[in-house]
């Protein structure tokens, strides 16, 4: 009998024991396609592991930064997290993050399977911290059926050219107020990147010295030219103007809008809308030159998770950015594989294509203080256009101020 | 005289009448708008051209949105009965007994009115973790459960009442919370209804602490719900007028049912000063 | 004798009836608020894990950060302009209001309308409203007038007043109702009497009513002033980004605060400024008592 008992009890421990499923958490924003994806990419994490639970949990995009600092003091935060590769270094730099197994995680695999300025934006002081499933890239959106009634199936390549089929495009009421944008001027968009990463190079100069440490956008190439260049579209030749109809995804979607600069990660939002007929070209080059801005979302391991959590959480991050994930992900949710290999057969597809070869030149910023950075080249252009100041004041301000924010990062 | 009023009347109706409808044409907007399909979102007119109730099936059937709603009502109903019940009894007790350190209470209390939640935050986040309130209603409802501001409409409400009444009582037999809750309570009913929908309202549509406290979508509030249709990829505008609308019927409802106590309530107090 | 045992009991009721209440103030407002005051000292960012005493430093820093002087300049703008005009322009609907009798509680119901709808959604359409030709409605309003268009809220000289009227439009209903009230209970006999004197109907409402109505007044100026510098929802919710623009011509001391604190996550210098609201708020309620009390 009591031999029978203890033989009971030992099974039943042995059979908790066999069973106990470790849990983690993961976090993301709620993005309605990417919270479906990462769902069906957990269900089939979870049949391969059945020892490993995943929670999932979104937050909206909004607040999302101000969730996960909120949860770090407190320790209770997840333990894999996608974060904005833009707000890395400041997790980093505070303990958030933890430093991704070498023996998995190395130059080597960076090389090997990712765009090349993934693994730049990845690493802090040699270690590296997150890997992403997608990554995202800009493009030159038009409305075809604008753009027919002056004869064209597609924007020209130059950005000169550009502009004039823009001034020829947009369109005003009899009191001289834009009622059709040619082409949007939405800085709070993505054109605070496409100045900093793109008109900066093209006209010459380069926005940064290669460690990041010192901004050089108001020393070499044109200068505050170029600042100057992109109010004076503005001004002079009226084809938008910031927060035309809101926002410039909206007089796009709305078919007020002949042309727009926007991220591969609103093809899913356009497409969604019957009423649009749109196409996608690469970025306009400028005296011969090509660029493009680059940027993702990074999947990362917190420094909560320990033991087997740390194993588990390892398992789900390889899976989650393995190429049938890329795959599944684009076809969900419209974003481009982190992985050039599978994003090898997406290169003549009308609408991923431009964008994919966007990447191969383009350029991620390195963020010190991702909204500070955002604001202070939007407040720049601002200051020209709805104040008067000179460009060349302006644009000094803007990166004297940006160079306060890098000395202040690379000093703590 | 007469005909003098007259015009004055008509003069009146008119006026009225025009801040009528500018104080509630944006509120038309909005409604209007929730019926509108997303494509016909932007046109300038108010009325849809083709009205639809695809608006309101799509929130009723994503996932958060009734879940919020309740959220919502449970934190609104059991912060606005708790601030009755405790507002009035702390009003009763520093407006009916004197007592040592009275006056420093009450102004201490008062004091709290000019405290920005802004500056509480941080530590009620913090307290909420060490505690393990996380997750749960209590840690969405717990800084509201009493209000500086009820506190002082209840004590100017009830130094109106006579003591003589609360000594009847008392030599009547009564207990003191007996009195509080049988004679004093039902004598400041209008209070309780001005008190009652105020707070109502303000933790119907409270955004920041349930912002930060809510730790997954099936803690969120309605306000804080609504933050999902602005997601980065685009504004779904009908979208969050149709969940404004819902939102704000159980408002219009509460507040046609208290309007006549909030009335009294408030011109009772009026006259204390 | 027996007076002080009497005393002694209700001294004894008084706080058993406080108990949970004290706690509860304690607890929830005055040791998070005392908290928050010693935090204003230190350079706690919510990303790092030590914390520092740094003496007065935040406070050096934020007064000379230009950020936050505007955004106290603003503040100080919006009480300035939203507190008097949606106190006189009340008064004045009150006392219309208050005239008529037919479809009175219609007319009540339509203007508190704006207060009981969430500020959230009230701030979206009207940030639609604002919006520059063709999507605006003020502006397709203005050209059908033949004027010419405003900029509204992208213009750094009318943004703020823009936040403004909004305010002034959500806040208008409650005070109206709360100033409605204090109307009814004027007695009539007052206005006969003055009336059968031969006083007109201004004299009448600016001797006798607006004097009768000094602390719902009071209430309100006090209340409303609160409100104002308090401003944060619509201001975040009507800027591009939340940023309080353009060009921080619209940002607030919440704002501020709330970016230094969730933004930054420097939670000592967002202390330090949230000490200075609350100084601000003490002011200026300070003064307003201080100066409608003399004047009656």
């Amino acid at each position: 009998m009591k031999r029978a008992i203890l033989f009971a009890v030992l099974f039943i421990f042995m059979f908790s024991f066999a069973f106990s499923k470790t849990t983690i958490t993961y976090w993301q924003y709620f993005y309605k396609t990417k919270q479906d994806t990462i769902n069906q990419l957990i269900k089939e994490f979870e049949k391969e592991n059945p020892d490993i639970e995943v929670k999932h949990v979104t937050f909206p995009y909004e607040n999302y930064n101000q969730k996960v600092a909120a949860s770090l003091p407190a320790g209770v935060g997840p333990d894999v997290i996608n974060l904005f590769y833009g707000w890395l270094p400041m997790y980093i730099e505070s303990g958030y993050l933890m430093e991704l197994p070498k023996d998995t995680f190395n130059k080597d695999y960076f090389d090997n399977n990712f765009y090349p300025f993934v693994e730049k934006s990845v690493q802090y002081e040699g270690k590296y911290y997150a890997v992403p499933t997608a990554v995202r890239s800009l493009a030159l959106f038009y409305n075809k059926k604008i753009l027919k009634e002056i004869g064209l199936e597609q924007p020209p390549k130059n950005l000169n050219e550009v502009i004039e089929v823009a001034k020829k495009l947009s369109k005003y009421d009899k009191r001289g107020n834009l009622i059709r944008a040619g082409f949007t001027m939405q800085p709070s968009g993505q054109h605070h990147h496409w100045l900093r990463e793109v008109l900066v190079r093209q006209f010459g100069g380069v926005p940064y010295t290669s460690d990041n440490k010192t901004v050089l956008y108001d020393k070499t190439g044109a200068k505050s030219e170029v600042l100057q260049w992109y109010v004076d579209r503005i001004v002079k030749d009226n084809v938008g103007f910031p927060n035309f109809l809101n926002d410039d995804v909206t007089a796009f979607q709305s078919n007020m809008a002949a042309m727009t600069i926007d991220g591969s990660f609103r093809l899913g939002t356009l497409d969604a809308n019957r009423n649009l007929d749109y196409g996608v070209v690469e970025l306009p080059e400028y005296n011969g030159i090509k660029s493009n801005f680059a940027s993702f979302w990074a999947h990362g391991i917190t420094t909560n998770a320990k033991g087997e959590k740390l194993d588990a959480s390892v398992k789900f991050l390889e899976f989650i950015t393995s190429p049938k994930a890329m795959e599944l992900w684009l076809k969900n949710t419209g974003e481009l594989p982190a992985n050039p290999e599978v994003a090898l057969k997406y290169y003549d597809d009308p609408k991923y294509g431009p964008f994919l070869k966007g990447l191969e030149y383009a350029h991620a910023t390195f963020f010190a203080d991702e909204k500070a950075q955002r604001e202070l080249m939007m407040n720049a252009i601002d200051e020209v256009y709805l104040k008067d100041v000179s460009a060349e004041d302006a644009w000094k301000k803007a990166a004297d101020t940006e160079q306060k924010i890098l000395d202040e990062f690379w000093n703590k | 005289m007469l005909k003098n009023d007259r015009k004055y009347f008509v003069f009146s109706y008119i006026i009225l009448g025009i801040l009528a409808f500018f104080m509630i044409f944006p509120f038309l907007w909005m409604i209007f708008s929730s019926f509108k399909p997303s494509w016909e979102i932007y046109d300038m007119k108010l009325l849809p051209s083709s009205p639809t109730l695809e608006n309101y099936k799509n929130i009723f059937t994503f996932s958060g949105f009734p879940k919020w709603f309740l959220n919502s009502s449970i934190v609104a109903f059991i912060t606005t009965f708790s601030v009755l019940f405790f507002d009035s009894l702390v009003g009763f007790t520093l407006a009916k007994y004197k007592f040592p350190g009275r006056n420093i209470l009450f102004i201490l209390i008062l004091s709290t009115l000019m405290i920005p939640t802004e500056m509480l935050v941080i530590p009620w986040y913090t307290m909420s973790q060490k505690l393990n309130w996380m997750g749960s209603y209590w840690s969405l409802m717990f800084p509201g459960m009493i209000s500086g501001f009820g506190i002082f409409l209840m004590k100017q409400f009830m130094e109106t009442i006579p003591d003589e009444l609360l000594d009847a009582a008392r030599i009547d037999g009564l207990s003191e919370f007996k009195i509080y809750w049988k004679i004093v309570l039902p004598l400041v009913k209008p209070a309780l209804g001005t008190l009652a929908i105020f707070n109502f309202i303000g933790n119907w549509n409270a955004f920041l602490w349930p912002l930060i406290v809510a730790q997954d979508s099936n803690m969120y509030t309605l306000p804080v719900g609504m933050a999902y249709f602005s997601s980065e990829a685009s504004f779904q505008w009908e979208q969050i007028m149709t969940g404004a609308t819902i939102s704000t019927i159980p408002l219009i409802i509460f507040f046609l049912i208290f309007q006549k106590q909030i009335i009294q309530g408030i011109a009772t107090q009026g006259l204390k000063g | 004798m027996k007076k002080g045992s009497l005393e002694r009991k209700y001294t004894i009721t008084a706080y058993t009836f406080l108990f949970v209440p004290i706690i509860f103030f304690l607890v929830v407002r005055f040791l998070p608020m005392i908290f928050s005051l010693a935090m204003s000292f230190t350079d706690w960012n919510l990303l790092s894990k030590d914390i520092n005493f740094i003496g007065f430093e935040n406070f050096a820093k934020i007064f000379s950060d230009e950020v936050f002087l505007k955004s106290l300049w603003n503040t100080i703008k919006y009480v300035i302009f939203g507190v008097p005009l949606v106190i006189f322009l009340s008064l004045i609907i009150a006392v219309m209001l208050n005239r008529i009798r037919k479809f009175q509680w219609l007319f009540r119901l339509l203007y508190v309308m704006p207060y009981i709808t969430p500020l959230v959604a009230v701030s979206w359409v009207w940030r639609w409203f604002y919006q520059p030709p063709p999507m605006g409605v003020f502006n397709s309003i203005l050209l059908n007038l033949n004027l010419s268009t405003q900029q509204f809220l992208g213009s750094t000289e009318q943004a703020l007043f823009c936040i403004v009227i909004t305010t002034v439009w959500v806040q208008l209903g409650y005070c109206i109702v709360i100033f409605l009230a204090g109307l009814q209970t004027i007695p009539l006999e007052y206005i006969e009497a003055a009336r059968i004197d031969g006083a007109s109907r201004r004299q009448i409402t600016w001797k006798i009513v607006v004097p009768l109505l000094k602390p719902i007044t009071l209430f309100l100026v006090v209340m409303q002033s609160i409100s104002f510098l308090r401003i944060f929802t619509q201001v975040y919710n009507m800027s591009v980004q939340g940023s309080g623009g353009p060009l921080n011509s619209t940002k607030p001391l919440v704002l501020y605060i709330y970016e230094k604190a969730f933004v930054n996550f420097d939670m000592g210098l967002a202390s330090s400024a949230s000490l200075i609201l609350f100084a601000l708020i003490m002011f200026i309620t300070f003064i307003q008592m201080k100066f409608l009390n003399e004047k009656s």
